[in-house]
């Protein structure tokens, strides 16, 4: 049994769609990663998940129960962390995390081992209040209140926005541990970088998917060849570059620019042409296409697509 | 050739209480440069930026911006610097031609002086149509880029970005960074900062900052040749997490 | 159970709360209380001296020689009563009657009518306290008995403007009224919208909790705390004022909790219908409490008011409530007094109970993003 099936799933507010007919299925045990920037509609798909809103059309199931009629058997099995970590600001960490686990009808006890590898970094602030801890410190209690009932999914709501580099690349350390306790655990992002981190992954935009496939097969799908174009003059360098004919696409990444080339152009016409416009030793070198570029490249054909 | 110094920064503490916010910073920041702050939150980036900006004094040490003493003058700061953050920007329930005049106003522009400036910099955007629109009807990248626009509209010699493209899509993110280049082009000096790591790329330099201290200061392709990682994210988790576990 | 235990945490952690429940209460009937107990002093009088003989005029100058009063004027007919009233420089108008030494002397008593400026009923009772007590005086020196049980002079105390005196203490069954509709609708919205705008509210909707656990959970420890504060107020009032609860304490207990649900239902409902913490607070405030304070008869009778006023207030639960504890610690009546009252309060109850846990979703409301 697949452990999310969705089909068709659409959802309106008034006369905007947040989520634009989404089929997807997840496997159990898969750790899958939704991506795309703010208004892509993975709040809303996530809380049609977590059984919070019913869909204005299409069907979605966990665990074969139906998250509109199955809501109240399902939801002893969903563990849920909203994009605002849902703790109690004025309570202790361990109020926050008790009375977690006593509405889910559990105890601390019960499943610590689950939770142990993520709560014993933050026990020894087991008495301060939440609404004093970091942002990190917040991100793992709410992670480990949300797992406090073992619960067979995780459906996490951009858990890493916000949150220093340290405490993300911890973060996700911790989402393969629970991997292998087999849960399941869906969880979204606007970082194209940490994609990488998950089995597979789902690029939106506008409500609507552009790819699903593993990173690594996401990335191989992109076309055409990238090329970085490095120089301490960046924005003059860009200009050069966007009047050249053989130049394709140019756009700033990180300290350089990436460009592609149309058919039949080679690097060395550009450094020439750069040369010619008296930007000296540009440093012109074939990249490895990231999620990034991926991601605008299907954002392109989308827009595309709709134009037509 | 010498260039010229924007912002200067030597040993400069501020405490709150026994707290020690910052802790003998020391940096320089030259005209045109695209100068990135890095740190998690709580690191003192904020602390540093305020006392930039003019808006809270340093407990000691030497802070020149654009020449001014922030220690005594910290008003004349304000009027020469621009200021764009995620959270307050532009009021949603103007238009975006009042929202610029606005701006202009309160800079001490006049209205004859805005008004043409207003329609050459909606052109420029190509936001001629939107003229009209209420903010909060716009998309967030389009109030973003449009934020930046109004910060920088009185020609500041330096201008404070705080996290200004988190949450946007690759594409606008990668508009608004054209932006910003076009500005240092101009000669204005854009200090941003960020937690979020791949911003940091995109600046000329960047300051990692941990526990009030900065750790490094260098290019970004410096740093990561210096400690053999591949992004600043890497870089940044190499630098801070060592010192996170002592806590 | 946890959550009331939980709920119970939040106030006590929270400095405000806990001053809005029990320092504005104690705050507004020392308010009210002191503020009402204003001292007197040279108020004015009229006197209508009808006797124009020894014992009238001895009186007159005694009135006249004290501290807490100077003569006014003389009036020369009841005619001149109203229009002196009207004109508002004197407090009362003591009347003596005629032939007042002889009748003394005859009959060994006298009748002297005190009228008093009723629509300041506080004022009011002290005048007319005090006019009595110059009267006993007198009395006392004519008999050589101080603590002689019939005084030769008998005052006749009576009130114009406002002849039942109503209103007079009238401030603490209004606070009760007030401080309960407070906490009870105002705290309740707000700890629910509060759970709302930090996100932890979808927490809970996706537990297996059922929304009537979650209701039950966030209200019951407003309603014990309600109840302590009506006690804490009847206690004050009692001890610092000196108004005992004339009629059956547990009635008027039983009538706070039917109220306070009325209250609870009313944040619920609130708190059903907003996403905002400003705009709980807002909504309570301005939809709540001021037409409590200005309609329900607490601070202007409503006999005064335009008739119009007088339906809209009738939808007001405070009005009726106002009604109940009046007239059970002032008056001392017993239910079957209050029975229509209580019947219409607890009707507005079930109804509001009835629409607050429809409105109140299992999931996450249309539009909320």
């Amino acid at each position: 049994m697949k452990a999310i099936e969705a089909k068709n799933i659409t959802h309106h507010y008034g006369k905007i769609t947040a989520v634009d007919d989404l089929s997807f299925t997840v496997g159990e045990g898969e750790l899958f990663g939704f991506i795309g920037p703010d208004g892509a509609g993975k709040t809303t798909l996530f809380r049609i998940a977590a059984t919070l809103i019913i869909p204005s059309g299409g069907r979605m199931t966990l665990f074969g129960l139906n998250v509109v009629s199955g809501f109240r058997e399902l939801r002893n099995h969903i563990g849920y962390m909203p994009g605002r970590f849902s703790l109690y600001q004025d309570l202790t960490v361990e109020e926050n995390l008790r009375f977690y686990a006593t509405i889910f009808g559990t105890t601390i006890k019960e499943n610590y081992y689950l939770i142990e590898p993520i709560y014993r970094q933050i026990e020894p602030f087991k008495k301060r209040r939440a609404g004093q801890l970091s942002g990190g410190m917040k991100q793992k209690l709410a992670l480990s209140c949300a797992l406090i009932h073992k619960p067979r999914v995780l459906i996490l709501d951009e858990p890493t926005t916000g949150v220093d580099a340290v405490s993300r690349t911890e973060f996700w350390e911790m989402l393969e541990g629970l991997k292998e306790e087999g849960i399941t655990i869906i969880v979204s992002t606007p970082y194209m970088d940490e994609a990488l981190r998950c089995d597979r992954i789902a690029l939106m935009q506008q409500g609507r998917l552009m790819g699903i496939d593993t990173p690594a097969a996401i990335r191989s799908a992109y076309g055409r060849k990238l090329w970085s174009v490095s120089h301490p003059e960046r924005y003059r360098l860009l200009l050069a570059l966007r009047k050249m004919p053989q130049v394709a696409a140019s756009e700033p990444f990180g300290d350089s620019v990436h460009m592609t080339l149309h058919e039949g152009a080679i690097p060395e016409d550009v450094r020439r042409m750069l040369d010619e416009a008296g930007i000296h030793d540009a440093a012109i070198n074939e990249a490895t296409p990231g999620i990034e570029d991926v991601f605008l490249e299907l954002m392109k054909k989308e827009v595309r697509r709709s134009e037509v | 050739m010498e260039r010229e110094k924007v912002i200067e920064v030597k040993d400069l503490v501020k405490r709150f209480g026994a707290f020690t916010a910052n802790d003998r910073l020391t940096f320089d920041v030259y005209r045109g440069e695209i100068f990135g702050f890095l740190g998690a939150n709580g690191a003192g980036k904020t602390t540093a930026m305020r006392i930039l900006c003019g808006l809270s004094r340093p407990t000691s040490g030497r802070v020149l911006v654009a020449g001014i003493d922030a220690s005594r003058r910290p008003e004349e700061i304000k009027k020469r610097i621009g200021y764009m953050s995620q959270r307050f920007s532009l009021y949603e329930d103007l238009t975006v031609r009042e929202n610029i005049e606005l701006y202009g106003g309160i800079y001490g522009m006049a209205m004859k002086e805005i008004l043409p400036r207003r329609e050459a910099l909606l052109e420029r955007l190509d936001f001629t149509s939107y003229g009209d629109t209420l903010i909060r009807a716009l998309p967030l990248g389009l109030k973003q880029k449009l934020a930046f626009a109004v910060a920088v509209f009185h020609d500041p010699g330096i201008v404070f970005l705080d996290e200004p493209t988190s949450g946007v899509d690759p594409v606008t993110r990668r508009q608004f960074w054209e932006m910003i280049y076009e500005t240092a082009s101009r000669g204005i000096t854009v200090f941003v900062t960020t937690h979020y790591m791949d911003e940091a790329e995109y600046c000329d330099r960047i300051t990692i900052m941990s526990e009030g201290r900065i750790v490094a200061l260098d290019t970004p392709s410096a740093l990561l040749r210096q400690y053999g990682t591949k992004s600043v994210e890497e870089l940044f988790v190499k630098i801070a997490r060592p010192q996170r576990n002592t806590v | 159970m946890a959550f009331v235990r939980k709920e119970f945490l939040h106030i006590f952690r929270d400095f405000r709360t806990l001053i809005i429940l029990f320092g504005i209460p104690a705050a507004q009937i020392l308010i009210f209380g002191y503020a009402v107990r204003t001292d007197l002093k040279n108020a004015g009088v009229a006197i209508l001296d009808n006797a124009r003989d020894e014992v009238s005029q001895e009186l007159t100058k005694k009135i006249d020689a004290s501290e807490f009063f100077y003569i006014n004027r003389q009036l020369d007919s009841y005619d001149e009563i109203d229009a002196t009233f009207k004109q508002g420089r004197i407090k009362a108008v003591i009347i003596f009657p005629d032939r007042m030494a002889s009748g003394i002397a005859r009959e060994g008593k006298a009748t002297v009518s005190i009228i008093a400026d009723g629509s300041e009923p506080n004022t009011a009772s002290l005048v007319t306290g005090y006019v009595t007590g110059i009267l006993n005086d007198y009395s006392a020196t004519l008999t050589g008995d101080v603590t002689s049980s019939m005084p030769v002079i008998n005052p006749e105390v009576r009130m114009y403007f406002n002849p039942n005196l109503e209103s007079h203490f009238m401030f603490v069954p209004g606070v009760i009224t007030l401080i309960l509709i407070l906490i009870c609708a105002l705290m309740t919205s707000v700890t629910i919208v509060r759970e709302k705008e930090f996100g932890t509210m979808e927490v809970l909707l996706v537990s297996p909790l059922k929304p009537w656990q979650i209701i039950v959970g966030k209200v019951t420890p407003y309603f014990f705390l309600s109840l302590v504060n009506v006690i804490v107020i009847l206690l004050m009032a009692w001890f610092v004022f000196g108004l005992p609860v004339r009629g059956s304490i547990a009635l008027l207990i039983s009538e706070c909790m039917l109220y306070i649900l009325l209250g609870l239902s009313i944040g619920i409902l609130v708190s059903a219908s907003v996403s905002k913490m400003e705009n709980a607070i807002f909504i309570s405030f301005l939809a709540l409490m001021l037409p409590s304070l200005l309609l329900s008869g607490f601070i202007f009778p409503i006999e005064n008011m335009p008739k119009i006023y007088d339906y809209v207030s009738m939808i007001l639960p405070p009005r009726w409530f106002v009604e109940i504890i009046r007239a059970i610690m002032i008056k001392g009546a017993g239910f079957g007094y209050i029975w229509k009252e209580t019947a219409i309060l607890a009707g507005m109850t079930m109804i509001l109970m009835i629409i607050s846990s429809r409105k109140f979703k299992t999931r996450l409301e249309e539009g909320e993003r």
